[in-house]
């Protein structure tokens, strides 16, 4: 019984270690092996750090991280505006439960369909246009997908529409959890709306706020990619114009077939990765802390 | 609650109105995509070129008859629904068996596999495509079910594990004990007690790790080449590719095929959400 206990947990975990060695161990020993050789095919002679000299020498690397840098401009345009929805839902005016099951469709709508979608709209002569020039607004009717100043903005506003939906379920979550007493009593005391939500609201919610940002900053550096192959025609364009790096990698792996390359940016973007992970633990576990108490 | 408002509605109405707007305005931003796409579908091609934006003066279904009859939308989903089923599947069998001896027995590196499972979560799916895709190559393993859905479990496996473990951990221990000494060994305990208490974690884990895997586009451009065994979302880039200028073709293509999400989300608003919640990490 003893003897068969101190196996059975290998037992039990065996299938799962399997699983992740197979997914991402071993991919994760090839990327950093494949990023020093010239690999045609299946393998290839190792050549030191030729692959990363070229890709670093590359405008059209350094441009798609610059992509990726401007899209965090988003995170700052989501947490404000999903804070405003959340506080003004969590006063529950009639109706808030069935305004948040709206406000969270956009979540639910899968990437590729929206980007679509998004695509028609914002056709130069599509309705966006239509309705600005209607209102008045001429100036803004830019070319919105066609224009290689815009394309990369207007991959930027549809980040924001979609994960806002996720910042203001969680917002309002936690909003629902804080001790409302306090909240009271800065009322009673004379507190006005902006009072209470700037000095008794808002710190309260500095840790499910810090938890969005860390999230939504993987999310931008890692998980665009069918953002921006919806909306650039599968290439990122027009032009280079919303290029990515996850983009980069997928160019250089399937369309030049070029896995070296594509394995130097995977293993930059996967020491990215770990550098997040930091953060995101401290958050996570600050996070589950304040659940609990 | 109520009383208060009332008392207070004399003096707080603008303000009041000004919430009503600000979500009025937000409610408008969040559905404009859906209505576009709706009323599109159902207008003729010569009236959308000059009706954009109003809705459609003489409705006709022919798009959406164009979508289920002569298009590869079905094919498109089944695919879809053989990859998110056999993935959930294979990494809920193997989540719970792993999380259960991580919550509940002890062994060396119990820890360490824990941490490490967890932080694969923010690790970018993209950085393993390259070496998975050689290999695979090399297999005869591209436009397989089984080598997708391998992927595809092991990327949504580190959030189970996670999740599960952390509900297996709220699980009180004398329950685990008096079953000990009723003599169940630990698979029967997993099986018989573990797992029906966790039912609302397990349904949560579903709903996320299916949503993952239908709404997924790199893997499946990458893995799934061939057309017979194209995703839902890999058909709809084809799809647009080849009919992008009839608009409200495409439309009727995108409301039937977010029609499923829609319907299970309106269905099962609650665990949507809190699942949603819970994996915001996929």
């Amino acid at each position: 019984m003893n003897q068969g206990s101190r196996i059975a947990p290998y037992a039990y975990v065996l299938p799962l270690v399997a699983l992740l060695l197979f997914v991402f161990g071993y991919p994760v020993v090839r990327i950093f092996e494949f990023s020093f050789k010239m690999v045609r095919g299946i393998d290839g002679p190792w050549i030191g750090f030729r692959n990363y000299d070229l890709v670093l020498s590359q405008p059209l690397f350094w441009e798609s991280v610059r992509h990726n840098l401007q899209l965090l401009l988003a995170v700052p345009c989501m947490v404000v505006w999903s804070l405003l929805i959340a506080v003004v839902l969590f006063d529950r005016l009639r109706g808030w439960k069935l305004y948040r099951v709206v406000l969270f469709l956009p979540y639910i709508l899968a990437v590729p369909i929206i980007a679509v979608v998004m695509k028609k709209m914002f056709q130069f002569n599509g309705p966006v246009n239509e309705v600005l020039r209607w209102i008045g607004l001429d100036f803004l009717a830019l070319d919105w997908i066609g224009s290689t100043d815009v394309a990369l903005w207007t991959v930027m506003l549809l980040i924001i529409w979609r994960e806002s939906a996720l910042g203001i379920i969680l917002f309002l979550a936690r909003l629902l959890a804080l001790d409302e007493s306090l909240i009271e009593s800065a009322k009673l005391e004379g507190a006005s709306w902006w009072q209470r939500l700037r000095y008794v609201i808002v710190p309260q919610m500095k840790v499910v706020i810090e938890f969005y940002v860390v999230v939504s900053v993987i999310t931008i550096l890692s998980s665009v990619f069918s953002y921006v192959y919806m909306i650039g025609g599968g290439r990122g364009g027009p032009g280079t114009s919303t290029t990515v790096v996850e983009l980069y990698i997928f160019n250089a792996l399937i369309r030049t077939s070029l896995p070296g390359i594509a394995s130097a940016v995977s293993a930059m973007l996967f020491l990215v990765s770990l550098l997040l992970i930091v953060p995101l633990f401290a958050v996570r576990r600050r996070a589950n802390e304040e659940e609990v108490a | 609650m109520a009383g208060s408002e009332t008392g207070f509605l004399a003096r707080v109405r603008p303000d009041l109105a000004l919430k009503h707007g600000v979500l009025g305005v937000a409610v408008l931003i969040a559905l404009t995509p859906t209505v576009f796409m709706v009323l599109t579908s159902l207008k003729s091609e010569e009236e959308y070129t000059f009706n954009k934006v109003g809705p459609p003066a003489a409705p006709v279904l022919d798009h959406y008859r164009s979508v289920l009859f002569a298009s590869d939308f079905f094919a498109w989903m089944g695919n879809s629904l053989v990859l998110a089923a056999g993935a959930v599947a294979l990494s809920t069998a193997v989540s719970c068996l792993g999380a259960y001896a991580i919550a509940r027995m002890q062994f060396a590196g119990r820890g360490l596999l824990f941490s490490v499972s967890t932080s694969l979560m923010a690790v970018p799916p993209v950085v393993m495509i390259v070496p998975l895709f050689v290999l695979y190559a090399q297999l005869d393993l591209i436009s397989t079910y089984h080598g997708a859905i391998l992927i595809y479990a092991g990327l949504i496996t580190p959030f189970s594990v996670y999740l599960l473990t952390t509900f297996f951990r709220t699980i009180p221990r004398e329950l685990f004990e008096s079953a000990r000494i009723d003599g169940a060994g630990d698979l029967r305990i997993l099986v018989r007690i573990v797992l029906p208490l966790s039912l609302p974690a397990l349904l949560t884990l579903v709903v996320v790790n299916a949503l993952y895997v239908w709404n997924d586009l790199l893997i499946a451009i990458i893995f799934l080449q061939d057309d017979a065994k194209r995703t839902l979302m890999a058909g709809i880039s084809v799809f647009q590719g080849r009919y992008g200028d009839q608009i409200p073709l495409t439309m009727a293509g995108m409301v039937f095929a977010s029609a499923p999400m829609v319907i299970l989300y309106i269905a099962f608003q609650k665990h949507y959400i809190s699942g949603l919640m819970a994996g915001s990490i996929k």
